[in-house]
């Protein structure tokens, strides 16, 4: 039965592919989840090993990351805020409750979109970037180069864009949910006609510094998955300068994969 | 070349002793062994796919081998630990083939790495040092270019300065000549020659260009297939017997002797191992 045989093999195969990515997607977490340990140990202790993690280099990430990222954030925040307050009005009007729309934008804002907009977003800036230049440092040997100079790559490459992303990301959060809800204002004050200082009042009222914190702890967890998920990604680099941006693409797609799906994580588990 | 000589009173201070490697189920080194002493300038001298690169990788341990014994100044380092690698990596300088500078850094900045990571100096006293030593590439002026904005050559003179800033005891060059014209490989032959007899350095060279590997060899090692066809002094090599030393030697395309069976096997794809 030579049909059922080709079936049977062909099944066999999937199978085995199955097999191979599940063990390289476990590989990659496992090499994650290494480079974590590694780099809070060097953190920790690198100075007693003599391979101190610099500030200057964190301090160019954090430009890098951080600063440079304040226009793209902020206009990216304002559309966002705007686009909130539009349909919060839009649909509670169908209740006569658009006086409640400010509850919900609040809450929407700093829970949920502010943090997982920022991501996505730096996660496409930055997580790239980090797997490109992994990446083309591998092909190189520029990795083999700071090995055989007695310098631990994790400690000179990973821990700074780490530490970067830890600080800025919070920051760029933060600052993002403030334009979000300033532009949000503007257009609940002029569609309802009350005064900004009372939607500020609201805005108190509506946000607990729980929300504030929800917030801001899925985005410490972003942080350490777009550093990561660049760094496993560009460090995987095949073959040259198409394999460069082939690692590249992979970062920003597992990158905002990896996110979403934390978010859901996060949120499924601290808010039921 | 005769004044440099090592005596055999000088310490060895590199040995390898049966080195086995795999990759996969191939079998890329078998049974290598190598005596460098201080102060001689080795080159390990083979065609493509002979396994000198991958030598070279153990002996920088960057990877580690199924089996056999690698010293370096004494230290095993088959058996170091990381922290143990990363002291002994600053008595050591690679300049790799295409000089693995960073190239985020300018040419000094790279240069001045390894001071930076492993002294205490001041920022003024590592400039000194770093531009002495591009001094000594011929590389004066050029501190402030990227890497992006130099030549193949001046790229691997910088890795050069940056494979010496720490004056090491050993220095190892990937294939110092390849891809350069006569006239800059020639001066990078002088630059190895010259930092042995100047700076005492113990110098392994891994290199396919016949020329450069008779002008700075004090010893030869030649390597095919993984195995050790011969060491000796330039005059030995030259003088080897050895048919496929004579080919390499002599630029002779080796035919390799047909087996009509396995031929027609691997035309068919049959017996290949499955997927």
């Amino acid at each position: 039965m030579p049909a059922a045989e080709a079936r049977s093999a062909a099944a066999l195969r999937l199978l085995e592919e199955i097999g191979h990515a599940s063990a390289r997607g476990l590989q990659a977490v496992g090499f994650g989840a290494t480079l974590l340990s590694d780099s809070l140990w060097w953190i920790a202790l690198g100075r007693r090993h003599g391979q101190v993690v610099h500030a200057a280099p964190v301090f160019a990430e954090m430009m890098a990351i951080g600063v440079r990222a304040l226009p793209i954030v902020t206009l990216l925040s304002a559309t966002i805020g705007l686009m909130l307050a539009l349909q919060g009005i839009y649909s509670l009007r169908q209740f006569g409750a658009e006086q409640q729309v400010v509850l919900g934008v609040a809450l929407g804002i700093t829970r949920e979109f502010a943090p997982l907009i920022t991501g996505i977003l730096v996660a496409g800036r930055s997580g790239s970037a980090l797997a490109a230049r992994l990446g083309t440092m591998t092909i190189s040997n520029e990795i083999d180069a700071l090995r055989v100079m007695g310098v631990n790559p994790v400690r000179f490459l990973v821990v700074p864009s780490l530490l970067a992303l830890l600080v800025m990301l919070p920051c760029l959060v933060l600052w993002s949910e403030l334009v979000a809800l300033a532009a949000a204002g503007v257009y609940v004050v002029g569609e309802l006609g009350t005064t900004f200082g009372v939607y500020v009042q609201e805005v108190n009222r509506a946000v607990a510094v729980g929300d504030l914190m929800h917030g801001l702890g899925k985005t410490a967890i972003f942080s350490v998955l777009i550093a990561l998920v660049g760094i496993v990604d560009g460090s995987a680099v095949k073959g040259g300068a198409e394999g460069v941006g082939r690692v590249t693409t992979n970062a920003v797609v597992h990158g905002i994969t990896a996110i979403v799906f934390t978010d859901m994580l996060f949120v499924f588990a601290t808010t039921r | 070349m005769t004044a440099a000589t090592p005596t055999a009173s000088r310490p060895t201070v590199i040995e390898v002793d049966d080195l086995v490697t795999h990759y996969g189920t191939r079998r890329i080194l078998d049974g290598v062994g190598l005596r460098v002493r201080q102060g001689e300038i080795l080159v390990i001298m083979g065609g493509s796919g002979s396994g000198k690169s991958t030598l070279l990788r153990h002996l920088l341990a960057l990877e580690k081998p199924t089996s056999g014994r690698i010293s370096l100044l004494g230290n095993d380092i088959t058996q170091m630990d990381e922290f143990e690698l990363y002291a002994l990596a600053r008595k050591m300088g690679v300049a790799f083939q295409g000089g693995a500078l960073f190239s985020s850094m300018t040419v000094g900045e790279n240069v001045m790495l390894p001071l930076r990571e492993h002294t205490k100096l001041d920022r003024g006293t590592m400039q000194i040092m770093m531009r002495l030593k591009l001094e000594i590439v011929n590389l004066a002026g050029f501190e402030h270019l990227m890497p992006s904005e130099l030549s193949g050559g001046m790229i691997k003179r910088a890795a050069f300065a940056r494979a010496i800033i720490m004056d090491p005891a050993l220095l190892f060059c990937d294939e110092p000549s390849a891809g350069l014209d006569p006239v800059v490989s020639a001066a990078l032959d002088e630059l190895i020659l010259r930092l042995r007899d100047a700076m005492r350095m113990t110098i392994v060279v891994v290199t396919h260009e016949l020329e450069s590997a008779f002008r700075i060899a004090d010893r030869i090692t030649v390597l095919d297939r993984g195995r050790i066809l011969a060491t000796g002094t330039v005059d030995e090599i030259r003088g080897s017997s050895n048919p496929r030393i004579q080919n390499l030697l002599n630029r002779r395309f080796e035919e390799e002797t047909l087996d009509p069976d396995a031929y027609l096997a691997r035309l068919t794809g049959e017996g290949a191992p499955a997927r």
